[in-house]
């Protein structure tokens, strides 16, 4: 068995009193589209911060190409970002670059790129996500929602990383544009080889671009399987879930 | 009970946020000495610190030297000492008021702005995104600002301690009557250079303390909106007070023999 691209053993992780995960176990192969489902303030997010060492686990090991990230040297975690392209869920543009140079900034910051060849980049991969080059002179300000979520994207993958982590990537977008994007990931993945790890609500989109999905509740991965799966997969909270109903084993803190 | 509680809870506090200055101190300075240095972006911090701060410093230090001369005039004025004006304005200002006013103005307009600048980064992310794109934020953001923040202050505090002279010139020839050429003669005479260079340091490490204080707070802030804005204070009013400190330590160090 080749070494997994990333693997999450046991880990931990809690805000004060509160514990937001509770002991995660995953392997994500190299070259797979995974996807994490689960319900709003289950700590997906989180999952992928303590991936990228932007927040640290109390407890258990994360590996990424068998390397040890939990505790890591900033030198040497440095050097491992530069294999990972983030989306954010709330954008987290630079409000202080326009949105050219923030598409490029991976391109000019970490690769050293001339700034005039990252600026065609920058713009091809604008582009990409359906935006014309008159929006790489705009600022992020002036973009409405869905726009800077489709910049931060093309951010996410100008550098071509192995790894990209999209967090609710086609969240705020129209159908067809959801789509579009649902396409450039599964691309992502297909054409160049990356690993992909994803956060999605929409059932669609997840069906779409996984190979394998996983279902998060009370701090723990409850489902993991190929995608084909997750019809038959024979458990009542993810049932309710990829079906959306108020009824069913997860009950929403609500006061009826 | 409570009240030994109370206190050691606040103590513990204070050396917690030693601790962790300390710390945010090392890994800045560190960076600060190590390439890659951004140029562009000294150079933008510099304009920011130096060059729109003048209008502020030079308001600051007229009417500072202004009423230097007024004062140690009337003062002088009871033994019948008054020759000693141009003297005291001069040394006052750059010994002391020059760097100290011109340190704490801009604290209150660089700090304030970096802190929040900074903050308002690290409450939407931008922070974690800077990292994911393999940019250490020390580098990108706070080594630039600290050394401006070194370089400028200097710089603004000449022109405050030239133009803070210049308030008090203007004060003592055209309304306390001293003849200009006595006046500026008795400013240079008793003038020496450890008065201008001692202040020059000091105003290099006031520029110090307001970046790094105000990257700190901006840094560390948690929480929204409403943490950026409590960075903010933060970095104005530890700034100011860690000013006033090691104003007086600098102070001691060189003229206490
Ligand atoms: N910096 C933080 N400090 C304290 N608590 C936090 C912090 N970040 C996240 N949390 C808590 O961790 C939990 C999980 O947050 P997370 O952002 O991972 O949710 P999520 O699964 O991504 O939800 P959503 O689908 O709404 O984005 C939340 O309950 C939140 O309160
Ligand atoms: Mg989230």
């Amino acid at each position: 068995m080749t070494t997994p691209k990333i693997q999450l053993i046991d880990v931990h992780k809690s805000f004060g009193p509160k514990t937001v995960l509770d002991g995660i176990t995953a392997d994500i192969a190299p070259a797979e589209s995974f996807v994490i489902i689960g319900g709003s303030g289950t700590g997906k997010s989180v999952t992928l911060k303590c991936i990228l060492g932007l927040m640290r686990p109390e407890r258990g090991s994360i590996k990424v190409d068998g390397e040890e990230v939990v505790g890591m040297r900033a030198r040497d975690r440095e050097r491992m970002l530069e294999k990972f392209g983030m989306l954010f869920q709330g954008s987290a543009l630079f409000d202080s670059l326009q949105v050219w140079e923030n598409v490029a900034f991976g391109l000019i910051q970490g690769r050293r790129m001339d700034r005039r060849m990252a600026r065609d980049k920058a713009m091809e991969k604008l582009s990409q996500v359906g935006l014309g080059p008159d929006v790489g002179d705009l600022w992020p300000a002036e973009l409405s929602g869905g726009m800077q979520k489709r910049v931060a994207l093309a951010r996410a993958i100008a550098t071509e990383p192995e790894i990209i982590f999209f967090d609710e990537p086609t969240t705020g977008l129209d159908p067809i544009m959801a789509d579009v994007i649902n396409n450039l990931i599964v691309k992502c993945v297909k054409e160049l080889g990356a690993t992909a790890v994803s956060i999605t609500h929409d059932m669609h989109s997840a069906r779409k671009i996984s190979d394998r999905m996983a279902m998060l509740y009370r701090g723990k991965l409850i489902w993991v399987g190929p995608t084909a799966e997750v019809d038959r997969a024979d458990n009542a909270y993810v049932d309710q879930f990829i079906h959306g109903r108020a009824e069913g084993p997860i009950q929403m803190e609500i006061r009826r | 009970m409570n009240v030994l509680a109370a206190i050691g809870r606040v103590f513990l506090g204070f050396l917690q946020y030693t601790g962790r200055l300390t710390v945010f101190t090392g890994v800045a300075v560190s960076h600060c000495l190590r390439p890659p240095i951004y140029l562009r972006l000294i150079a933008r911090q510099m304009l920011e610190i130096g060059y729109f701060s003048l209008p502020v410093v030079g308001l600051t230090a007229i009417f500072t030297g202004m009423v230097l001369a007024l004062q140690s005039h009337t003062g002088f004025a009871r033994f019948s000492a008054e020759g000693a004006v141009a003297t005291v304005v001069v040394i006052s200002m750059t010994r002391e008021l020059g760097p100290v006013l011109a340190g704490l103005m801009v604290a209150g307009r660089i700090g304030a702005a970096m802190a929040a600048e900074i903050g308002t980064m690290r409450v939407t992310e931008q922070v974690d995104a800077l990292e994911t794109l393999s940019t250490n934020p020390y580098k990108y953001l706070v080594a630039p600002r600290i050394i401006a923040g070194l370089l400028m202050l200097p710089c603004l505090v000449l022109v405050a301690d030239i133009i803070g002279v210049f308030g008090g010139f203007l004060v003592g020839t055209y309304q306390l009557g001293y003849n200009p050429a006595t006046y500026i003669h008795s400013s240079w005479e008793y003038l020496k250079p450890i008065d201008v260079i001692s202040g020059l340091i000091k105003a290099s490490v006031f520029g110090f303390i307001i970046s790094l204080l105000g990257c700190y707070n901006g840094y560390n802030s948690r929480g929204g909106a409403q943490g950026v804005g409590q960075a903010t204070t933060n970095a104005v009013v530890s700034a100011s007070i860690l000013i006033l400190t090691s104003n007086y330590i600098l102070t001691a160090l060189f003229f206490n023999k």
